[in-house]
């Protein structure tokens, strides 16, 4: 962020902004530093600039390298390993396993599963029946059946088996860990550091090592699966504690209740509806991690729309991607159901009768225990049946339309990536990868002081010295240029879209269901066609980027600008101003702490795609990462790439932050003026 | 305690149903259609589960794929096959997730850990095929420059290769970055004007190179035989400084071009050992080049891997034969 910062101020100086001002220190200070930064540029241009080839290594990454054969020489008798890798692992496949052979397929005889499809569909619908409602049932009942039209009924019950495994030990563990932290602060005050690592250190990166100590196949899909799912509901279980007031805490403890009952009576089901939502947002983070698993030999619809992805198959990707967003919408409205179900102020005003309910619940029980009997015993009802199956349909108008869309617009596409790869990124690039190391590290800390004081100097200094010690500045520089050159764009998206959906709640009721299917369908899924379109460059993975970011970037701006008091916006109307000037002079000037926040999310989201983009073609550290998984002479580089990610991750959340906290002194000067 | 007697209330049915459930799964655990039928049909052999590894290149898919339709065909094996990058695959040999793996390329580092030091892996004999990889341009440009295949020339051309993403180098255009390569060290260690960019995948290489080939543009890059494309555009291989025993054992080091691979199969020794019929076809298969390129363009031409698998084996049920004695 810091060099966006300074780049807007070169582009267009603060001060020809705020004529009647004087520039303030942080104006003077962040300009001086971009001046620094362009004259070292120019002048000492191409020293300095800590290049590490692709093929080569440092003694840190040759030192890290080493974990490799350490595990295969431990394997057999450390106790680490004896005692709890390897038990761990087997636990894990043990309940896997189990969901395994229930939904998708047994390890014996015609490998049909424990309960075929017809009662996997019954069973599903009256779980979500029971837990949430009549509609989300039938949605259940509805996609599942899709599944098997598709032509990937066993996939999808792979991944949903694999995805159930991992909520459940993810709820396992995060539930009570979020407990604790929700009652002892202290606690909370250990593991929020942890949680903010854990969501940061992209997937992949402990993807490697995992599968190590591990071992491929579904236990360490599981494992980094809860990993990365845990987070959210450790969070909320801890917030919903935390959010109860305190006179109520303080009316059960004068009645003499213990800390357990406390717990037990007030504070759980007092923060039951925070813990569902919880579980719903791990719900669909470790559904977001199929594909990713897919690497590791984790079955399922992962394993199709990685091959799809290998032979550039873009009707396959699809028409399995479909299976991903489908999922998901039913984990997600079944869960949102239940969180619903679980607020105890719904109980009170619902239309059918608690009673009625309970008839309704044991008859469609019924109902789905004779379906789940025929689908043991009779074969149409097992396995689905392969007639009935639309999916080569789908693939094939799918892959009809992207030809066409290559063969007629390759010239358009292609020219249009071109223009901004040289015209933008290169120049903005080489920017960031030719200057001097010393003067980059001296400008950010610069800027960080100019916006956040001693303090963040010091941490951003910090996080460019370990990114140093990595050995992979101008990898970094990469990154950092792909990450900031997207981010830009979000902004703009942002800014564009979250102005006309704050203005009008037409516009915002027509966007919210195409942003949100922007956020659970699984990236690889559309890269694929982009793949198609501009071929594996650095302007693909920055579109990849984009289309992740930008919806959270365009929901935050639509928020802040409809939260704006409507007769600040009536007053300017009044007082004649255009619709234009009511954006630019009183609506964005307004939400500037939003526009903030909205970068800081927009970049944290560009750079959680870091490694994605590099599986279509983005450099720098996240090809480092993807080659030290695939390539074990780089395990050690892939392991310092991820962890430098982390560090450059803090490094432009904290000056973010810090960006979206010190502008708040000039919004009255602005708003003076404008009204 | 009102609401913690409500939230009995309602797990309470819930619970009643899932023990419902769990009875009836219980009590007719014998009586499944999985069982029933599956006990008539594998009273011959007792092959079992084969789990066949599945590498990203289309002369792999060709050889899972006749191996796979053999066992599963001719052996009655269940047959699972895994998308996975090759060194995963070989990780998959220690934790019983694969057993197969149907086309190895060296790799001499994974051979050194999974089968001499760890011993999970066996080699089991070559494929008999020949594996070439090298640096290969589209045949116009062997034509119009002839002097481009000897490698000492290529800096004269690396602004013909240069693209955007090239950094204003030649580009030298790889394939998977999970590929046995060693390009990034060859551009480095032979001073060559160029910088290595990846496609992603074989299928980006052959569209790139087909484009390429089409439009007349030039392009530099990785690519490998056994491989049907070069039956539709017969690329011409650039010749590095050529080969010598162990003058590629230093990964960062590298300077000089591939060597021949003798592409071999690679078994979990679990699997060996198991007297599987699927573990005896599996070191008895062995075809040719052009026994691998006609499976492997039929795949190409829109077959299913197993349709093309049956389309060879249909033809050559001598070899098979001999496979499976």
């Amino acid at each position: 962020m810091s060099t966006l910062v300074q780049e807007r101020t070169t582009v267009q100086p603060a001060p020809a902004r705020a004529p009647r001002r004087r520039p303030g220190k942080r104006t003077i200070l962040l300009a001086g530093a971009a001046v620094a930064w362009l004259v070292g540029f120019l002048v000492l241009h191409g020293t300095s600039t800590l290049t590490l080839p692709a093929s080569e290594l440092t003694d840190l990454h040759r030192s890290l390298n080493q974990f490799n054969a350490w595990v295969a020489a431990n394997r057999a008798d450390n106790p680490v390993f004896l005692y709890v890798f390897t038990p761990l692992r087997a636990a894990v496949d043990a309940v896997a396993n189990v969901f395994i052979t229930t939904f998708a397929a047994s390890p014996t005889g015609l490998r049909l599963p424990e309960i075929g499809w017809l009662g996997t569909v019954g069973l599903l619908g009256w779980t979500a029946f029971a837990a949430g409602n009549a509609r989300v049932a039938l949605l259940t009942v509805a996609v599942f059946t899709f599944f098997g039209l598709q032509g990937l009924f066993l996939e999808a019950t792979y991944t949903f088996a694999l995805v159930l495994t991992a909520v459940l030990l993810t709820l396992l563990v995060g539930i009570p860990l979020g407990i604790l932290a929700g009652v002892y602060g202290r606690v909370a005050k250990v593991i929020t550091p942890v949680l903010d690592f854990m969501q940061t250190l992209p997937t992949f990166v402990y993807l490697a090592p995992l599968a190590l100590v591990f071992l491929i196949g579904p236990a360490s899909a599981v494992i980094a699966t809860v990993i990365y799912a845990a987070p959210p509901v450790i969070r909320l279980t801890a917030h919903g504690i935390r959010a109860i007031p305190e006179n109520t805490r303080e009316a059960s403890d004068s009645l003499g209740t213990t800390g357990l009952q406390r717990l037990v009576t007030l504070q759980l089901p007092m923060a039951r509806r925070t813990i569902v939502m919880g579980i719903n947002q791990s719900t669909m983070a470790a559904l977001s991690m199929v594909t990713i698993a897919a690497l590791i030999a984790a079955p399922g619809l992962g394993q199709v729309v990685v091959r799809a992805l290998q032979s550039l198959d873009v009707g396959t990707a699809v028409n399995a991607g479909l299976s991903i967003v489908l999922l998901a919408i039913v984990l997600d409205r079944v869960t949102t159901a239940a969180s619903r179900r679980a607020d105890p102020a719904a109980a009170r005003n619902r239309r059918v009768s608690r009673r009625t309910r309970y008839i309704l619940l044991g008859i469609t029980l019924v109902l789905a225990l004779a379906m789940v009997q025929l689908s043991r015993t009779m074969l149409w009802a097992a396995a689905f049946p392969k007639d009935l199956n639309i999916g080569p349909a789908i693939v094939q108008t799918v892959a009809a339309a992207s030809q066409w869309m290559q063969t007629n617009l390759s010239l358009f596409t292609v020219s249009f990536r071109e223009t901004v790869t040289t015209g933008i990124l290169n120049p903005f690039q080489s920017l960031l990868t030719d200057t001097p190391f010393y003067i980059l590290v001296a400008v950010i800390a610069v800027a960080a002081y100019a916006l956040g004081g001693w303090k963040l100097a010091a941490l951003t200094t910090a996080c460019l010295g370990v990114i140093i010690y990595l050995g992979l500045w101008s990898d970094s520089m990469v990154t950092l240029a792909g990450t900031l050159v997207a981010t830009a764009v979000v902004m703009v998206l942002g800014i564009i879209f979250g102005v006309a959906m704050g203005r009008s709640e037409r516009v915002d009721q027509i966007m919210r269901p195409l942003l949100d299917a922007g956020q659970t369908m699984p990236a690889f899924v559309y890269l694929v066609p982009f793949l198609g379109l501009f071929g594996a460059t650095r302007f693909t993975a920055i579109i990849a980027g984009i289309i992740y970011a930008a919806p959270v970037a365009i929901k935050i701006t639509a928020d802040g600008i409809a939260a704006i008091s409507p007769t600040v916006v009536e007053a300017a109307v009044a007082s004649g101003s255009t619709p234009w000037q009511v954006i630019t002079k009183v609506q964005l000037p307004m939400a500037r702490q939003t526009l903030a926040l909205a970068a800081n999310q927009g970049l944290i989201y560009v750079l959680a795609m870091v490694v994605v983009g590099a599986l279509v073609g983005a450099g720098g550290l996240g090809y480092d990462v993807v080659a030290g998984f695939v390539q074990s002479a780089l395990f050690g580089k892939g392991l310092a790439a991820g962890v430098a990610i982390v560090f450059l991750g803090i490094l432009l959340d904290r000056m973010t932050q810090a960006a979206a906290a010190t502008p708040v002194r000039k919004i009255p000067t602005t708003r003076t003026r404008t009204t | 305690m009102k609401k913690a007697g409500l939230l009995l209330k309602r797990t309470l049915p819930a619970m009643a149903g899932a023990a419902a459930a769990a009875l009836l799964l219980a009590g007719c655990g014998s009586a499944s259609v999985n069982q029933v039928n599956a006990a008539g049909g594998t009273s011959e052999t007792p092959c079992g589960t084969v789990n066949v590894a599945m590498n990203a290149w289309v002369g792999y898919t060709a050889n899972a794929a006749v191996y796979s339709y053999v066992a599963k065909n001719k052996l009655g094996c269940t047959v699972v096959q895994k998308d996975l990058n090759e060194q995963i695959s070989w990780q998959g040999f220690a934790s019983g997730e694969v057993d197969v793996v149907m086309e190895n390329w060296g790799h001499a580092d994974l051979v050194k850990q999974y089968i001499t030091d760890q011993k999970v892996a066996v080699d089991d004999g070559p494929t008999g095929n020949e594996g070439h990889i090298g640096w290969y341009v589209p045949p116009w440009m062997a034509e119009k420059y002839p002097d481009i295949l000897d490698g000492k020339n290529l800096n004269k051309y690396a602004s013909l290769f240069a693209t955007s993403e090239s950094g204003g180098k030649g580009q030298v255009l790889d394939g998977d970055p999970a590929f046995v390569t060693n390009d990034e060290a060859l551009v480095k260690n032979l001073n060559l004007d160029y910088k290595v960019v990846f496609s992603g995948s074989e299928a980006a290489l052959i569209q790139s190179f087909r484009t390429a080939q089409q439009n007349k543009t030039p392009l530099l890059g990785y690519f490998y035989e056994p491989q049907w494309f070069l039956s539709e555009v017969p690329l011409k291989k650039v010749n590095l400084p050529a080969w010598t025993p162990g003058c590629d054992t230093d990964a960062e080091k590298v300077a000089c071009d591939y060597p021949t691979y003798k592409l071999n199969k690679v078994v979990s020794k679990k699997f060996q050992d198991s007297g599987s019929p699927a573990a005896k076809l599996a070191k008895n298969f062995q075809w040719t080049n052009a026994d691998q390129n006609s499976v492997a363009t039929d795949i190409q031409g829109g077959m299913t891997p197993e349709a093309a698998a049956k389309k060879w084996v249909d033809a050559h049920q001598d070899a098979v034969k001999t496979w499976l004695s």
